[in-house]
């Protein structure tokens, strides 16, 4: 059975404008354990598709069900808990006003996990998986660097223990070498901890690095469905050819070279 | 807030206006031991040592009853200190509830409550609390009253204005996905990031509820004699100008530092809390 099933969704934002339609008439199953990219250049819907999936926005037609069961609307807790989300931002990610450690720390008092004497335990424990020292509970966010405020967005999501997480473009924001270390971390915590990700990105050496599966996006519609490998290889649509075709090719060589400048950092 | 202080103290300014403040709420914490005729807060009458120029007695010269203006100058501090502070807590929690609902709630609720703070403040506020006065008794109470429903509002549209934009935040989202309610999120996450805003401006309002609270009284709707009260202190005196000028001039002197203190420091606090990354 999928973990999740995207079916026939659409959304259709009403403007002054006229209607949007943001994502049309789309049908993914997501596998359990997978890495699903979803690229597609700005405004194709990646993120509009994304918000539906995670509660945030209503479909306009369709539906989306978690583990065989539809989700309503409003959402049940334990849906909500088992779908969580890494944004692009970190810096805004983060409230300014609180420490990392009372981020990490709401989804374990919003849902009860844990004795409440053992929370904060558990929040250097997330801190520790994420590659970061416990004692950064009690810092601003605003005294870390831009990977640091990343892997924290990481540690609080993974805090709940979702089984789905939404990465909406985790690392465009952070520079090469950071983005190799961050891709490498969310690589471990997947194949330890059996999660499946829905990643979107505009970066195809990311996608070539984390994806099992590629969706490609054109003006909301899916055009193009596949494993990593085929995509790169033999894309079907000439809009997938164009999107390889558009992006400074990263080849193995490269990659490697960064795989390694991340291990030495 | 010590780190805050010290930060102030580097501006020359807002010194100035910590040290204004400091001695106005000296004045009025002490005055019962600071006033040299501590009695004269009352209906005292001395009429063979009425209307004095200063002199070592009366550093600030008496009034047309004989009572050292001094130590009235103490206690209208007093008077003029608790109804700011009693205004403000009152009129700021409503008004930053308000604004906090309206902002990150938005859709009928925005609509509802920010409909109801536009007439708010389409009123003049004098103009509302001279009206609210002519149905209430001029008494004090009354006097915090009238102010105090003419200041939330203010509050509620910064609030608002805060909360809209931290609403499209990354952090509101991040908890609502993670499933937070909404009181966390309004109380927990966006109104941290109000609170510089919200502190500087209750010490820019202390200031005016100030001069407001003198010119209910100055009309003589405010504190009623014999209480003391700068607005009061100095309408009495005007009409002995420029003969019996102590009347006047030490009362009007002591609503200015006030103002002008609150008004420096609140700058200054704008400066140092609200410019940060
Ligand atoms: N709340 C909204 N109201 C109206 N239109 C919207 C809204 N959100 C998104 N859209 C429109 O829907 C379309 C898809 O937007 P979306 O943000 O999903 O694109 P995206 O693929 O995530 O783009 P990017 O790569 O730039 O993040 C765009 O045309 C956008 O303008
Ligand atoms: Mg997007």
């Amino acid at each position: 059975m999928s973990l999740l099933s995207i079916a026939n969704v659409s959304k259709t934002f009403q403007t002054p404008g006229g209607p949007v339609h943001a994502v049309k008439d789309v049908e993914i199953d997501v596998q359990p354990g997978e890495c699903l990219a979803i690229v597609g250049e700005s405004g194709s819907g990646k993120t509009t598709l994304a918000n539906m999936v995670l509660g945030i926005l209503g479909a306009t037609e369709g539906t989306i069900s978690f583990e065989g069961a539809a989700l309503p609307i409003k959402r049940l807790r334990d849906h909500r808990r088992m779908i969580q989300l890494v944004q692009q931002n970190p810096l805004s990610a983060l409230n300014p006003m609180r420490s990392v450690g009372a981020a990490i720390r709401l989804g374990l008092d919003t849902y009860g996990i844990g004795a409440r004497a053992d929370r904060w335990g558990r929040v250097e424990a997330a801190l520790e998986a994420v590659g970061l020292p416990a004692e950064m509970r009690n810092r601003a966010p605003t005294a870390l660097s831009g990977g640091q405020r990343q892997r924290v967005s990481i540690a609080r999501a993974l805090a709940v223990e979702p089984k789905l997480v939404v990465l909406d473009e985790p690392t465009s924001a952070l520079d090469v070498l950071v983005q190799a270390r961050v891709l490498r971390l969310l690589n471990d915590l997947r194949r330890d901890r059996g999660l499946t990700y829905i990643f979107i990105t505009h970066d195809l050496a990311v996608v070539r690095n984390v994806a099992d599966r590629v969706a490609v996006f054109q003006s909301g519609q899916l055009v193009e469905l596949g494993a990593t490998a085929q995509i790169f290889t033999t894309p079907q649509t000439a809009y997938a050819r164009s999107l390889i075709g558009a992006v400074p090719v990263v080849d193995d060589a490269e990659l490697a070279l960064r795989n390694q400048l991340a291990e030495g950092a | 807030m010590i780190r805050t202080i010290l930060v102030l103290t580097r501006n020359p300014l807002s010194l100035l206006g910590l040290i204004l403040v400091g001695l106005v709420i000296v004045a009025a914490v002490f005055a019962p031991w600071l006033a040299p005729y501590p009695t004269h807060n009352g209906a005292v009458v001395d009429f063979l040592n009425n209307n004095r120029a200063p002199s070592a007695q009366n550093w600030m010269g008496t009034d047309l009853v004989g009572r050292d203006i001094f130590s009235r100058i103490l206690y209208a501090y007093q008077i003029s200190l608790t109804l700011g502070v009693v205004v403000l807590v009152i009129a700021t929690p409503i008004g930053t509830i308000i604004g906090l609902l309206a902002g990150y709630v938005g859709g009928w609720v925005e609509a509802v409550l920010m409909r109801v703070v536009d007439v708010f403040l389409s009123i003049p506020p004098l103009v509302l609390a001279i009206a609210m006065m002519g149905v209430l008794e001029p008494t004090l109470t009354n006097a915090m009253l009238a102010v105090t429903a003419m200041w939330w509002p203010w509050y509620a549209r910064l609030v608002y204005a805060i909360a809209r934009s931290e609403r499209e935040e990354g952090y509101v989202l991040a908890a609502e996905v993670i499933g937070a309610g909404t009181p966390h999120i309004a109380f927990r996450e966006i109104l941290p990031n109000c609170l510089p805003a919200i502190i500087t401006k209750m010490t820019l309002d202390m200031g005016f509820v100030i001069i407001i609270a003198s010119s209910l009284s100055f009309l003589g709707l405010g504190v009623q004699p014999p209480t003391p009260d700068l607005g009061s202190m100095v309408a009495e005196g005007a009409r002995y100008l420029p003969d019996s000028w102590w009347l006047t001039v030490f009362p009007g002197l002591a609503i200015l530092i006030a103002v002008f203190g609150f008004n420096l420091l609140g700058d200054g606090l704008r400066e140092v809390l609200e410019i940060d990354g």
